[in-house]
């Protein structure tokens, strides 16, 4: 790709870009509406509205940590997946790094438009778990509780990054759901994995869902699995090796 | 050959998939020079542009682009691109897209000039999305105008547009050339390349099979090509001596042949009930044929 270059011109170019990344996706109906609104949704439905009366607080805070991570999942796969699929089909991506683009501002922007959305929809969630559920933690709490969930769109990019190194625009959308939905599941973002067979808690530390999750009940202080550095170094590992992978293909295959 | 050479290929092949794209090209496009880069579909066009853009790396040979490697951002901080393909964001506006094109480059051209050049002032604030193909084309234009480029590469700019769009075009180019700047254009439209082009290149099956100015391409197929209406088959025609090519079109009969002469007295001795017979000279279309034929 480009030699790295980073002067001045590139960090303005990065600030406008990202914010033009931001507001494009937030002005495309079928991105923002089900990433912002979705999470925040299904967490008032079924973490407070439809709770069980005798453990209500118990499931909105679990449902709290594990819709937010949901949440986060959508700008990642989605943002990446079927944005940068698109962009290669349209010969966006072919125009941009053709135009002197700095190579690294191109995934740059986009990781920083994910950062936003996830910070949105972390802060939207917390409220209605705050104002609505009752949920009620120490200030260090939800710091550390944002601070998990907000970088924890990192592992879903790259995924959807991998995704769309290989994936037509047509074909993405549908490959990304295939992930996104079962994964969710899978990982016990719905509900507890003790209400699944016991064969899924077995696969469970195979999905980075599964190791955002755990760290982020643990933030909240309730019941988690697995250790802090097991979780940590499986995310770093993950996103390294589907954000390399992805790069390598998309330099051939641009 | 030129004073100043912006970019070019040395001896560059390139294999795409099991198609040999391009072998053994050598070309090069000197400063405030308008290049046209022809051939038939799938001739190499596209490869050669994505090569000298650094969008693919070539199997052999060298491309150098101000002397650098294509892939040094300072070197494509010196050109605007146009591509064939390539469409833009689409929710977002005119004025934002240019905004972005400019935020590439060190000293970009004002939004003013951008705008005025392009002919795109009533589209600032419009969605990209909602414009026509033309004006689109025309947005991608001014992309490519963004950084005052020293080279513009122009990747089939006028398709989709109208004639009047396509001829305001053609005036901006010629302002920009007279500015100094270097233009490489590959084109269907061939009229596009006899109003623009100071050299001519022509591609066919990944060669350079011939270069030169429009004139010289031209002289190359000293042909004539001769219409009249005749009952004459097109086989008959074909079998006589000098003949090129003969076509059928309705009740015309139109043949290129290599001099007119002996052609026209066996069609006047063969065919008493011929009529509207015209010779003209072989424009650059039937040059063209001819060369990438001889080629094939």
């Amino acid at each position: 790709m480009n030699t790295l270059v980073f002067d001045a011109v590139s960090r303005a170019s990065l600030r406008l870009e990202a914010r033009l990344e931001f507001l494009r996706l937030l002005r495309t109906p079928g991105f923002s509406v089900p990433v912002l609104l979705f999470p925040l949704m299904f967490f008032l439905l079924f973490g407070v509205l439809l709770a069980n009366p005798r453990s209500k607080l118990q499931v909105t805070q679990y449902l709290l940590a594990t819709y937010s991570v949901f949440g986060v999942m959508g700008p990642g796969l989605f943002g990446f997946g079927v944005s940068v699929a698109n962009e290669r089909d349209k010969g966006l991506l072919a125009l941009r790094r053709a135009l002197p683009m700095p190579a690294l501002n191109y995934v740059a922007s986009k990781l920083a438009m994910a950062l936003c959305f996830s910070s949105i929809i972390f802060v939207l969630l917390a409220l209605a778990g705050a104002g609505i559920g009752g949920v009620r933690l120490a200030w260090e709490q939800w710091l550390l509780l944002g601070l998990v969930i907000v970088p924890g769109v990192l592992p879903f990019c790259a995924l959807g990054l991998l995704v769309a190194s290989y994936c037509s625009g047509q074909a993405a959308p549908a490959v990304i759901n295939l992930i996104y939905l079962p994964m969710a599941l899978l990982a016990g973002l719905w509900l507890p994995l003790s209400a699944l067979p016991a064969v899924f808690q077995t696969m469970a530390p195979l999905w980075p869902a599964w190791h955002v999750a755990q760290l982020a009940l643990a933030a909240m202080a309730q019941p988690s699995q697995g250790a802090l550095t097991g979780h940590l170094l499986y995310l770093l590992i993950f996103t390294l090796a589907c954000g390399g992978w992805a790069a390598r293909r998309l330099q051939r295959e641009p | 050959m030129q004073a100043r050479t912006m970019v070019e290929l040395c001896g560059v092949s390139k294999r795409r998939g099991a198609i040999q794209a391009l072998a053994g090209v050598d070309l090069a496009v000197g400063g405030g020079e308008v290049y046209a880069l022809l051939g038939p579909n799938g001739a190499g066009k596209t490869t050669a542009i994505a090569l000298m853009l650094g969008l693919l790396r070539p199997d052999a040979g060298s491309v150098r682009l101000f002397g650098s490697t294509p892939q040094d951002l300072a070197a494509r901080r010196r050109i605007g691109v146009m591509l064939q393909s390539a469409g833009l964001a689409d929710a977002l506006s005119v004025g934002e897209l240019l905004a972005q094109a400019r935020s590439y480059y060190p000293q970009p051209r004002s939004l003013a000039d951008i705008v005025a050049l392009a002919g795109i002032e009533p589209l600032l604030r419009q969605r990209y999305e909602r414009l026509s193909g033309g004006q689109q084309r025309r947005v991608q234009f001014a992309v490519a105008l963004c950084g005052r480029p020293e080279l513009l590469f122009l990747d089939e700019p006028t398709t989709g547009m109208d004639t009047e769009s396509r001829e305001q075009f053609w005036r901006t180019i010629r302002e920009l050339v007279g500015q100094g700047c270097a233009v490489l254009l590959t084109t269907h439209y061939l009229e596009e390349a006899e109003a623009l082009a100071d050299r001519v290149g022509v591609l066919a099956q990944g060669r350079l099979v011939a270069e030169g100015s429009i004139a010289a391409i031209r002289g190359r197929v000293g042909q004539r090509q001769i219409r009249c209406i005749s009952s004459l088959s097109e086989e008959q025609v074909r079998a006589w001596p000098q003949v090129h090519s003969a076509l059928r079109e309705g009740e015309w009969l139109r043949i290129v042949a290599a001099e007119a002469e002996p052609v026209l007295r066996s069609l006047l001795a063969a065919d008493s009930g011929l009529r509207e017979l015209e010779v003209q000279r072989a424009g650059l279309a039937e040059a063209l044929q001819t060369i990438t034929r001889e080629a094939a």
